[in-house]
């Protein structure tokens, strides 16, 4: 049991002989920390009379703890081994995999950190430490020196004296500096514009709807009060590749329909702004009680797909925008602004459902930027 | 001459003096052997994230091995039945090959994710702890501004992570991130199309985007950490006040063996944690979600919880967008600007920038080592409280859909409560919390003047009751004693000043005779002072 000296001032590490035979080990490990400005001020074992139950009791307990680990890492290894594995359907012991070498890598890690702080916090010696700080502010002196040679490159180098020098070298390394940022950027960068993938879609004038499928859609396969997603009829409509084109194609109840259509005669067809004269300006975008929006949120780009029958709403799942489908699609809720753009439809000469515009949605689809018109 | 025999008792002190001949180790290496480390348990809270993040390491290079970061079309061909012939991107197929056919590969699958869900958590936390206790003040404020950084460089890294599996839901949060792109003003469209290699989501995002995930912000990460850590040795650890504690020294133990087998034991714990995590609780079953389609999306599509303060501000946010000509052409602003790319700007310039406002506003240009506890830095303790709720609300907001479905109420309710919430929480938990560091300070005071309530109540001859107080210091002859408040926790009840006979040791048998073996007259007060009774005073009058 040792305890410290506390406050001796200044140490003086030449007094000390690390030669001199009356000096045990430990006064040589609190020599050491002294010079390394720490102080042991405590130290005492933990168990003062050596054997006693509790200290055998508390080294049993721990060696305890090794043994388990190496018996449930043994059980990791055969279980990680030999267990079935691959997926099968049903309730079968494969199912079991994971949580077994879970079980049995947790317990193995678990009883080591549980043995190994044990060891450190009930029979390593009790101590306590002071170590003097020695942060801040370096000495006035030193700064003194260290700034004197710092300016003394500047001098070396003559930057003030050599104007020219100067200049030359900031105007020649200015490029380098850009040198290194144009492969990654010329590499990288796309002109959105051209071709103008932010307003182009998968539609165009006799695109077919499609199911997932690429079967094209008639007006009987929906029925009334009841919604299809629909896709381009294109190659790779169906794809991502087309991840701004589905469309959600809702077959409404004849009187929502009347009233949607009444709707559509004081709008500009996907504009947010009221007709001003009132007549009927978005010309035939509904095929009878038909009517197709983009499936894509205005808002952030979620399919907004949750579509409410009794109160004729679709909802945005990710962000809870609400679109009011008798409305051409006005957002009533939620975070979006702009309408869902409407697919102009009608039904071909062979009685499938496609795009009668030129120009598809003829306005951008999806989430807003900056130079949207 | 005979070739002396070699012996292996020799080789470690032959070894050790061959180094130092080479490197001149020894005083370095005492020095770092000699190190003393503060305790106390806030401070293992930053060693959980580096532990999670070294398990990340290890279960990501685990990974790396099978997964393909590929948006080419291959149909399934696994084990798992459901998806099989369906046509996936690679990358989605090769994370169900890791799920299903690779031997432990969901195991190891899962710990990452829960170990980088941690790795967040403790982040947070440990962001929280050094807030509340001004550890960030000078010297500190850098390691503090490199603590913020590593915040989001884990958010981004964690958000790359889970977009890279390609399933439903991975994609759809890419697909709110190009939106989120392409909300930025002037240079929106170009940055999306550059990012994706055209019209999202291209071919090309994944293999980016895993060269960021497991290379370049691995690195920024690795990189800060050892900045982290290296001015954390550099300055050495702060303190709680304490007996014999100052700004000029630290008192703990020394790093080896005691701190180092301690912190070795506690990393072992973490890790176990995550491996039960990993093996017992499922997470991200992606093939629940299947591959990512452009129209297909489902409910509570929710991101990993340290995004999802983010989720619920752009839910929270109202649909004001900017709309304004410019040189005869129609420009906007999209709502979706403000909350996403306005807000994150935000949160991470005002704790950037904190240390240095409030050691401005205090006046305060010294150096502190020494913690302070909450309560005594109400205004701060307020501020942070704000911040806390601040958070909490968008986090709640950003799973109201959940909550509005599985507790029946509106769902615009909710988003109305959020966005009413997260102007009036914060400013009521501002002054709550501000109000209970004086109430816990005025209590501090009382105690060390009028000493700790015993809970015994004594009557006096004239009848009037009143409760028995032991002072902390000599109490002066009103019985009052003017402790000074050392900035650390006081003794509120009778057994923290020992009150109490210490408790028999065993679980089932007492292992040993209180007493026997446990005489140590040195601590922790030397000489132990005697116990006696505490009772309700002599019976007067009777």
């Amino acid at each position: 049991m040792r305890t410290g000296s506390h406050g001796t001032g200044r140490h003086d590490p030449n007094k000390f002989d690390v030669d001199d035979p009356a000096l045990d080990r430990f006064d040589l490990v609190r020599e050491g920390a002294r010079r390394d400005g720490v102080e042991i001020v405590h130290y005492a074992p933990r168990f003062p009379v050596p054997g006693t139950r509790r200290e055998r009791r508390t080294v049993r307990t721990i060696a305890g703890l090794f043994l388990f680990t190496g018996l449930v890492a043994t059980a990791f290894l055969v279980a990680y081994i030999w267990w079935p594995f691959t997926y099968k359907p049903g309730a079968n012991l494969n199912k079991w995999y994971t949580p077994v070498l879970g079980i049995t890598l947790g317990l193995t890690l678990l009883s080591i950190g549980v043995a190994v702080v044990a060891w450190a916090k009930q029979l390593l010696p009790e101590e306590v430490a002071v170590q003097q700080r020695h942060g801040g502010a370096s000495p006035r002196d030193e700064r003194r020196l260290t700034t004197a040679t710092m300016v003394n490159m500047a001098d070396e180098l003559g930057i003030k004296r050599r104007p020219l020098l100067r200049r030359a070298a900031l105007l020649g390394l200015l490029p380098v500096g850009a040198v290194a940022a144009a492969p990654l950027i010329g590499g990288l960068i796309k002109d959105p514009h051209h071709p103008d993938v932010f307003v182009t879609t998968g539609w165009r004038k006799n695109v077919r709807l499609v199911f997932e499928d690429m079967t094209p859609v008639r007006p009987e396969d929906v029925s009334v009060g009841g919604q299809i997603t629909a896709f381009p009829g294109i190659p790779g409509g169906n794809t991502n590749q087309y991840a701004d084109s589905p469309i959600l194609l809702i077959h409404l109840r004849s009187a929502d329909a009347a009233k949607l259509r009444d709707n559509l005669r004081h709008i500009v067809r996907n504009n947010d702004v009221p007709h001003p004269s009132g007549t009927p300006a978005i010309g035939p975008a509904m095929w009878g009680d038909f009517v197709a929006y983009s499936k894509i949120c205005t808002h952030a780009g979620c399919p907004a797909s949750l579509f409410e029958q009794q109160t004729n709403r679709l909802l945005c799942p990710c962000h809870q925008s609400q679109f009011n489908i008798l409305d051409n699609a006005f957002p009533i809720f939620g975070p979006a602004t702009r309408r869902l753009p409407m697919l102009p439809i009608t039904v071909d000469d062979e009685g499938y459902l496609a795009c009668s515009s030129d120009d598809g949605f003829g306005v951008p689809i999806g989430p807003g930027f900056w130079e949207r018109p | 001459m005979r070739q002396r025999k070699p012996s292996l008792g020799v080789l470690p002190g032959a070894t050790a003096n061959g180094l130092d001949d080479r490197l001149t180790l020894a005083a370095p290496l005492r020095r770092l052997f000699n190190k003393v480390f503060p305790d106390h348990w806030s401070f293992l809270l930053g060693e959980i994230a580096l532990y999670s993040f070294i398990v990340l390491l290890l279960t990501g290079t685990f990974l790396a091995l099978f997964f393909e970061p590929s948006m080419a079309e291959v149909p399934y061909q696994g084990s798992y039945a459901p998806l099989r012939d369906i046509t996936m991107s690679k990358a989605y197929a090769s994370s169900l090959h890791i799920s299903f056919d690779v031997r432990g590969g969901l195991f190891i699958r899962q710990m990452h994710h829960w170990a980088a869900l941690l790795f967040m958590a403790a982040i947070v936390v440990h962001m929280m702890r050094t807030f509340f206790t001004g550890a960030f003040r000078k010297p500190r404020e850098l390691n503090w501004m490199v603590g913020v950084l590593l915040f989001w460089m884990g958010f981004l890294e964690g958000f790359c992570g889970y977009s890279l599996p390609d399933d439903a839901l991975s994609g759809t949060g890419l697909r709110i991130a190009s939106a989120i792109v392409l909300s930025i003003p002037i240079i929106g469209t170009w940055l999306s199309t550059s990012l994706f290699g055209g019209e999202f989501p291209g071919t090309v995002i994944l293999d980016r985007l895993y060269i960021v995930h497991v290379l370049l912000v691995p690195g920024v990460i690795l990189a800060l950490i050892a900045v982290h850590l290296g001015l954390l040795v550099k300055q050495m650890h702060t303190q709680w006040p304490g007996p014999g504690r100052t700004e000029q020294n630290v008192v703990g133990i020394r790093m080896f063996p005691g701190f180092a087998l301690k912190s070795g034991g506690f990393f072992m714990i973490v890790f176990a944690t995550i491996a039960l995590l990993g093996g017992l609780f499922q997470i991200n079953p992606i093939w629940i979600f299947g591959p990512y389609k452009a129209a297909v999306v489902s409910a509570a599509s929710q991101p990993d919880w340290y995004v999802m303060f983010l989720d619920g501000s752009t839910r929270l946010m109202p649909n004001w967008e900017l709309r304004f000509h410019l040189l005869g052409h129609a420009y906007m602003i999209p709502a979706i600007f403000w909350p996403t790319v306005v807000l994150p700007g935000i949160l991470t310039i005002l704790p950037l920038v904190y240390p240095f406002i409030e050691a401005r506003r205090l006046k305060d240009k010294q150096a502190h080592h020494l913690l302070q506890r909450p309560r005594d830095v109400p205004a701060r303790s307020g501020l942070g409280a704000m911040a806390v709720a601040f958070y909490l609300v968008l986090l709640i907001s950003g799973g109201n859909d959940v909550i509005a479905d599985k507790f029946r109420v509106s769902l615009n309710a909710m988003t109305w409560a959020g966005r009413i919430g997260l102007l009036i929480v914060p400013p009521l938990a501002f002054f709550v919390v501000y109000r209970i560091c004086l109430g816990l300070q005025q209590h501090d005071r009382e105690v060390l003047s009028h000493g700790i309530e015993t809970g015994i109540i004594r009557r006096t001859p004239d009848g009037r009751f009143y409760e028995v107080h032991q002072p902390l210091g000599e109490p002066d002859e009103h019985g009052h004693a003017e402790l000074p408040y050392a900035g650390w926790t006081v003794p509120k009840k009778m057994n923290r000043v020992g009150g109490l006979i210490p408790a028999v040791r065993g679980f089932f048998f007492p292992v040993e005779a209180p007493g026997e073996g446990e005489d140590r007259p040195e601590a922790p007060v030397s000489p132990a002072p005697g116990r006696r009774e505490i009772g309700s005073g002599p019976r007067s009058g009777g």
